[in-house]
């Protein structure tokens, strides 16, 4: 199958999780937020969010067993700039209220003018930042 | 009755969450660098993983505007669009120079930990130290608010 095919037929599993969510449980499928939530220690009663995260880890041992191998991760960052990324988008996706799921798949298909906005920022610093390490002599 | 609902709802939807970043190829961070690097090789991959989603999750937004509430639960949690402010802009910035540096975004980070990468645990460590950054902050700025 076509790598841009097996793309649309990833990103409408990630639109079906995000509508099974929203028309079960009435909530938006951001990740950030789910996580996020739980760090505050928010909602003692609500296991959907661990429970969300334990399918979430489980999605590619389900992709394992049913292509037959382990999804394909390269990461060629190393410690030091994991950890400000990492620093980074854990406060960033909070300050902002969503990342690329809340913002960019749930917050554009609802016509949210929050998402439009942040999401054309993130992508904006997110290529700026690519362009400045990869074209700029950083790395 | 409705509690296995809310739970079944919730552990397969994180399960069709995480198949699809792992068939999309958004698992990889090589391959979301090269979705970003529009003055290299650039991939244009991601947009597609974007328009399916998008498209099968507004078909969900259609059919909430007809539904009286979600089969699980008493209301829709979603926020009613407030005004665009300094705090959105500032968060999606520092987001998006984070997600450019490394590649990685949360979801893509947190189904990543079951392959078991030193550098996945590292990111996720540190992404949820940023997020207990942001509870200190909210906690200091409601305490001065109070006061």
């Amino acid at each position: 199958m076509s790598n841009y095919l097996l793309s649309f037929l990833g990103g409408c599993l990630i639109g079906g999780s995000a509508l099974i969510l929203l028309l079960g449980k009435g909530q938006i499928a951001g990740i950030s937020g789910i996580a996020g939530n739980l760090v505050a220690g928010i909602g003692g009663a609500a296991a959907w969010r661990p429970l969300f995260l334990v399918g979430l880890c489980l999605g590619p041992a389900l992709f394992l067993g049913l292509a037959g191998h382990w999804p394909i991760v390269r990461i060629e960052s190393g410690w030091s700039t994991l950890v400000i990324a990492g620093l980074l988008v854990g406060l960033g996706t909070r300050l902002g209220s969503g990342c690329t799921s809340g913002h960019g798949v749930c917050g554009l298909s609802r016509l949210s003018k929050r998402s439009f906005v942040a999401t054309g920022i993130f992508l904006a610093t997110a290529m700026l930042t690519v362009f400045v390490t990869h074209h700029g002599g950083l790395q | 009755m409705r509690m296995m609902g809310q739970s079944i709802t919730a552990l397969l939807a994180g399960l069709m969450f995480g198949l699809g970043l792992s068939v999309s190829g958004m698992l990889n961070p090589s391959k979301v660098l090269a979705f970003l690097d529009v003055a290299g090789a650039w991939d244009p991959s991601l947009a597609f993983v974007l328009a399916g989603a998008v498209m099968v999750s507004a078909v969900g937004y259609l059919i909430r505007a007809r539904a009286r509430r979600p089969l699980f639960a008493d209301d829709f949690n979603v926020p009613a669009s407030p005004a665009v402010d300094a705090k959105l802009v500032i968060g999606a910035t520092l987001f998006g120079v984070g997600w450019g540096l490394a590649g990685f975004c949360p979801g893509p980070a947190l189904a990543g930990l079951i392959l078991g990468k030193w550098q996945i645990v590292v990111f996720v460590t540190a992404m949820l130290a940023g997020m207990g950054v942001y509870e200190i902050w909210r906690g200091r700025s409601v305490g001065v608010a109070a006061a």
